[in-house]
């Protein structure tokens, strides 16, 4: 599979050529936000309000990073699960987000939304905090203060790992992976389970 | 003649509480770790390999630089196993836990992420308070303190099931590969797969709890159920779901299954997954 080096903003171009299972360094700008950020954005959407940052041609990834020791840029600042937000997902590609970044698979309604508006999600590796803090070279909070961990960054990623995950195709990875390294003998009379859901 | 009890005061209990906070969140335990490097070793997979390699690293550069393990630093779920020789003096011994958590999160950096109410304001209480807390009395004149920091992504996955005793061994394990496959990456394989079984409804889910912080590769004494977690844990790498659901052969560390007798009419089984960050940290006073 590809590897590719992606300088953001994302073009059409770039992510035309992205197929699931590639892998990414991404470097340039993102938009840090998770839960509570999300359901601002789109409450104010409601209300016919912008955003506090323009999401348009942009990339979001979902973190809320533990505080910076002093002198540090970060602390730790791995991807959370992505599938919480899908939820709000398609009302933000409909003004323009063209990526984001998370941890885990997205629903079969929010991958349908991503191709439809051939954008992409790229699967950072969860759990990585430590190392994945060493690719945010800068920080800043622009938005919602108040919500802290949860507050909207901007932040400057330098070669940060990731791979395709939900391509603009329809490509998905787990459906590309599992099968492959799927072993019927051992599992015996046990019918797979083709749904991701989340939570029980 | 009978002893008197030893005297604990409550304020070593927080600084234990707010130094084993600390150390669980930069540290990965031995034995995981141990687990994560045989798995890389073994892992077929190119891309779960890379995935592998990677985890192992950060845990080096967490403790290194001092920097978390993972951002989401937990609820704190704190166990309180206190000898019944211990009279518990100096103030609340529960305001202690808090006391030490909020001093710990504060202290080493560690994020915030417990909202206050759950339905309504959810505003976060900005130092990882309340703790959620088990108290057990045990035999003994010691307070043994293990701290959790467990992780929002696989407590997310936790299932519970009050399944008919007819369903027996196989529904056990259609749940828990059910379970694992359909939480695919969110609860960042590979995972350590706690199964409680028996008991009543709050009780299975205690014990799937407990069941997580097994030391990796250690099994149940009752040879049947360390029979049943090694196929277990067989048939949950076989479902290739993989580290993070990249597809691969590494899916779970353990499958660490509790047992309590329970009532002729039921068999609960409650599931608890924990993430490969699988953090933990005690001490006894």
């Amino acid at each position: 599979m590809a590897e590719h080096h992606i300088s953001l903003p994302l073009t059409d171009p770039m992510v035309e050529q992205l197929r699931a299972g590639d892998s990414v360094r991404l470097s340039g700008v993102v938009y840090a936000a998770r839960d509570a950020a999300h359901r601002r954005f789109v409450e104010a959407l409601g209300r016919d309000e912008h955003l506090p940052v323009d999401l348009d041609g942009q990339v979001i990834y979902y973190v809320g990073p533990t505080p910076a020791r002093p002198g540090r840029v970060i602390g730790a600042a791995g991807p959370t699960t992505a599938m919480r937000l899908d939820p709000f997902l398609p009302r933000l590609l409909e003004i323009g987000l063209k990526g984001t970044v998370g941890k885990g698979g997205r629903t079969p309604a929010a991958r349908e939304a991503i191709r439809r508006h051939h954008a992409v999600y790229f699967q950072a590796i969860g759990g990585l905090g430590a190392l994945l803090a060493r690719h945010i070279t800068a920080v800043e909070v622009v938005a919602y203060e108040d919500l802290g961990t949860e507050s909207v960054k901007r932040m400057v990623l330098e070669d940060f790992p990731c791979f395709v995950c939900v391509d603009a195709h329809g490509g998905y990875l787990p459906e590309v992976g599992r099968s492959r390294w799927r072993d019927p003998a051992v599992l015996g009379d046990y019918l797979s389970s083709t749904t991701e859901t989340y939570g029980g | 003649m009978t002893r008197p009890p030893r005297e604990v005061d409550v304020t070593r209990i927080e600084e234990t509480v707010a130094r084993l906070c600390q150390e669980a969140a930069h540290v990965l335990p031995d034995d995981v770790y141990a687990a994560l490097r045989q798995a890389a070793s073994s892992e077929q997979a190119p891309l779960a390999r890379e995935v592998l390699t990677q985890i192992l690293e950060n845990a080096v550069v967490a403790r290194q630089e001092m920097i978390p393990l993972c951002q989401d630093t937990g609820t704190t779920v704190v166990f309180l196993e206190i000898g019944q020789d211990v009279h518990l003096v100096g103030g609340d011994v529960h305001a202690a836990v808090n006391g030490g958590v909020a001093r710990g999160y504060a202290e080493g950096y560690l994020r915030a992420s417990i909202v206050d109410h759950p339905i309504t304001s959810r505003v976060n209480t900005r130092d990882n308070t309340p703790a959620v807390i088990h108290t057990e009395l045990v035999p003994g004149d010691r307070v043994r303190v293990i701290v959790v920091p467990k992780g929002g992504g696989c407590e997310n996955m936790s299932r519970f099931r009050v399944m008919l005793p007819a369903a027996g061994a196989g529904g056990i394990r259609e749940l828990v590969l059910r379970t694992v496959e359909e939480s695919g990456g969110n609860p960042c394989p590979p995972l350590i797969v706690g199964v409680g079984v028996g008991g009543t409804a709050e009780h299975a889910m205690y014990l799937a709890k407990r069941a997580i912080l097994r030391p990796a590769g250690e099994h149940h004494p009752d040879p049947e159920v360390a029979a049943f977690e090694r196929e277990l844990l067989a048939q949950v790498n076989a479902t290739g779901v993989g580290p993070q659901n990249v597809g691969g052969m590494t899916t779970a560390l353990a499958v660490n299954v509790e047992v309590f007798p329970t009532h002729i009419a039921s068999l609960p089984v409650a599931i608890n997954l924990q993430c490969h960050s699988a953090r933990q940290k005690s001490a006894e006073i």
